[in-house]
């Protein structure tokens, strides 16, 4: 049953529109636009022909009749009713609050970002100092280290993340030996290729690129993981019964990082040095065996030391960030992905940062 | 009067045959039989985990049934795609649990959502003012209009999401526990706001509900899921004299006679509403 189109017309003597068909949002069609027109001077709305009425109709009526001062009849009991709720209704609701003038809004945005970041900056350095004494807490007392947990950790930052972090650094590392065996080779000084492959992998990339990865990997899965956590307020029900989510949760997966992020950086470099090797091999004609022995007259020890001491320290800032961002959780699952996003973002600018400072600091105690 | 009162054709709005639905090895409802008359105000009640948000959803056709057909308007709501099946969409309007409001729109947004989506034609200004009144008659504060959700309470969030659903002057209206999480206040003006507007529109109802004191005081009739089936619909009354150990329990539970006490004498069938005006 199709009803007809809602219409008004017009008595000739004047005062009264007469409505009829159906008012309601799907039949109203240009009627608003048409009462819009109407200019002189209407006294009453006379709706007793109408088939039918809804909010929208309801809506149109009291609009008009506000406006013209209008009186409207010949609604029936319900349809009054409907009317009343309706008119009642009628307050001002915004769509969204007014937009600010934009210079006021970028400079705003600019200096809510800088007092954000030093937030933030305060607020890790918090959180790593309440991780610190945490550990120096169970340092006393061993019996509340969560043996468990952390070894669990183990295995996910650590074991599971062998195949990629290898794949990984073995085809860097086939990169590294193909570049500057391209530039090296202009000047006849192929032979120091394994130089750089050596020593690049051990001092910087090897450790750098372990960084990035376990970042990705498990700092956004820590960021993640509490966050929810604290979303579904297991958080505060283990505050409640007395256990310190600092002391479970961030201290294992925090000392999970920095344990395995030497060993994954060690063998980072190593399947990197063997990549560099195998393309000295295939494509400058080095065999594994110079190769190798090369390896051990150009790259010092301390090379190793440089890439083993840096990275602890990555680890470290990739748990705290990713731990933090995901305490700093509340209300919304939105902020999860957010805090998530966060948290890798600002373990890889810290790392990257920290490394600069490291690469000084080695040069200045002579481990060149 | 005739006005805005459903037809009265006994033809009901919703009808459910020989629904099954299983996840897996779990079988959630076999061999399910339901009607909704038009303009009843329709409570569905069960146990935990004994289907009654899934019975929404294959109505709605979110759920795909493993068997059974389901006519809503008499129109099929199985494997219907979202652009498909359009008259039913715009004749319905549905209230999740949490209220499922879009994140990045404000309240009065989403509001506008549906009507931007099935009438283009309006003009802006008639949009803004329909979304300003269905906003203050779903109960909001004005001033919750430029809001966005993750700004709202939990009952907040469930009237703007009832704003959304009435958005098109709906003729089915279909409601997750509404009044779940609410404090006693809020879900008793919760169900006089589903009173008042069931009366206003001539809207039915479809109530999922675990709140007794919501039965008393909207529902015509209520249906009780068990065993898989609707195993009972009807009135209060109608449901008190069967011998079902889950029905006896629930409504004459101590929460059940509370509720009876609070809502006497209960609602009869056919009873005209006079709420609120």
């Amino acid at each position: 049953m199709m009803s007809a189109h809602a219409d008004f017309s017009r008595a000739d003597t004047g005062g009264t529109l007469s409505f009829t068909g159906d008012l309601s949002l799907a039949r109203i069609g240009d009627l608003p636009a048409r009462l819009a027109a109407v200019s002189d001077d209407v006294k009453t709305l006379d709706l007793s022909q109408i088939d039918r009425i809804d909010t929208v109709g309801a809506w149109v009526i009291h609009r008009f009749a506000r406006d013209h001062g209008a009186t409207v009849e010949g609604l029936g009991e319900d349809a009054q009713y409907l009317f009343d709720q309706v008119a009642a209704a009628e307050q001002p609701v915004a769509l969204r609050d007014p937009p600010q003038d934009p210079f006021q809004r970028v400079v705003g945005e600019v200096g809510d970002a800088v007092v954000q970041a030093g937030h933030t900056l305060y607020g890790l350095l918090g959180f790593l100092g309440a991780t610190i004494i945490a550990f120096a807490n169970v340092a006393l007392h061993p019996r509340r280290f969560r043996f468990n947990a952390t070894v669990h950790r183990f295995e996910v930052v650590g074991v599971s993340a062998l195949g990629i972090i290898g794949l990984m650094s073995f085809l860097i590392g086939i990169v590294i030996a193909q570049q500057g065996a391209v530039q090296l080779r202009q000047f006849g000084a192929e032979i120091f290729t394994i130089n750089l492959v050596g020593r690049i992998t051990l001092r910087e990339l090897g450790v750098l690129m372990t960084a990035i990865m376990v970042a990705g990997r498990s700092g956004s899965a820590f960021a993640a993981q509490i966050g929810t956590m604290k979303l579904t307020e297991e958080i505060d029900a283990m505050r409640t019964i007395g256990v310190s989510p600092i002391e479970a949760l961030v201290l294992p997966r925090t000392i999970s990082v920095v344990l395995m992020m030497p060993l994954l950086g060690f063998y980072s470099s190593l399947v990197g040095i063997i990549g560099g090797c195998l393309l000295c091999w295939v494509a400058l004609d080095i065999p594994p065996i110079t190769f190798v022995q090369k390896i051990r007259e150009v790259v010092p020890l301390t090379d190793l030391w440089v890439g083993l001491i840096k990275a602890p320290v990555f680890g470290a800032i990739i748990a705290i960030a990713g731990c933090y961002q995901g305490m700093l959780v509340e209300n919304d699952a939105e902020q999860v992905g957010h805090r998530t996003t966060t948290a890798v973002v600002q373990a890889i600018f810290l790392v990257i940062v920290v490394d600069a400072f490291f690469a000084v600091f080695f040069e200045q105690i002579g481990w060149l | 009067m005739a006005l805005n009162r459903a037809p009265r054709s006994e033809e009901p709005v919703i009808r459910v045959r020989g629904l099954r639905n299983t996840f897996g090895e779990a079988v959630i409802h076999d061999d399910l039989d339901l009607d909704v008359r038009p303009g009843e105000i329709l409570g569905v009640v069960g146990g935990s985990g004994t289907g009654k948000s899934v019975l929404m959803r294959s109505i709605i056709g979110l759920q795909p049934p493993a068997a059974g057909s389901i006519e809503v308007f008499g129109e099929n709501t199985i494997g219907r795609e979202e652009t498909e099946a359009v008259d039913i969409r715009k004749r319905w309007g549905i209230l999740f649990q949490g209220g499922a409001l879009f994140s990045t729109l404000t309240v009065s947004e989403n509001v506008q959502v549906p009507l931007k989506e099935f009438y283009p034609g309006l003009d802006e200004q008639l949009l803004q003012e329909i979304a300003g009144y269905k906003v203050v008659m779903s109960g909001l504060a004005p001033d919750a209009g430029p809001k966005y959700p993750a700004e709202l309470s939990g009952g907040m969030k469930k009237r703007a999401g009832l704003a959304r659903a009435l958005a098109l002057d709906p003729e089915l209206l279909f409601l997750d526990e509404p009044t779940a999480g609410l404090d006693p206040i809020g879900a008793a003006a919760f169900d006089e706001l589903t009173a008042s507007l069931q009366k206003t529109l001539g809207l039915t109802v479809f109530l999922i509900t675990h709140d007794l004191d919501t039965l008393y005081a909207i529902c015509d009739r209520v249906a009780v899921l068990a065993d898989q089936r609707v195993i009972a619909v009807g009135t209060i009354p109608e449901l008190l004299a069967l011998d079902h150990p889950w029905i006896q329990e629930y409504f004459n539970g101590p929460r059940g006679r509370n509720a009876v006490k609070a809502a006497d004498p209960p609602r009869m069938p056919g009873r005209t509403r006079k709420r609120g005006s």
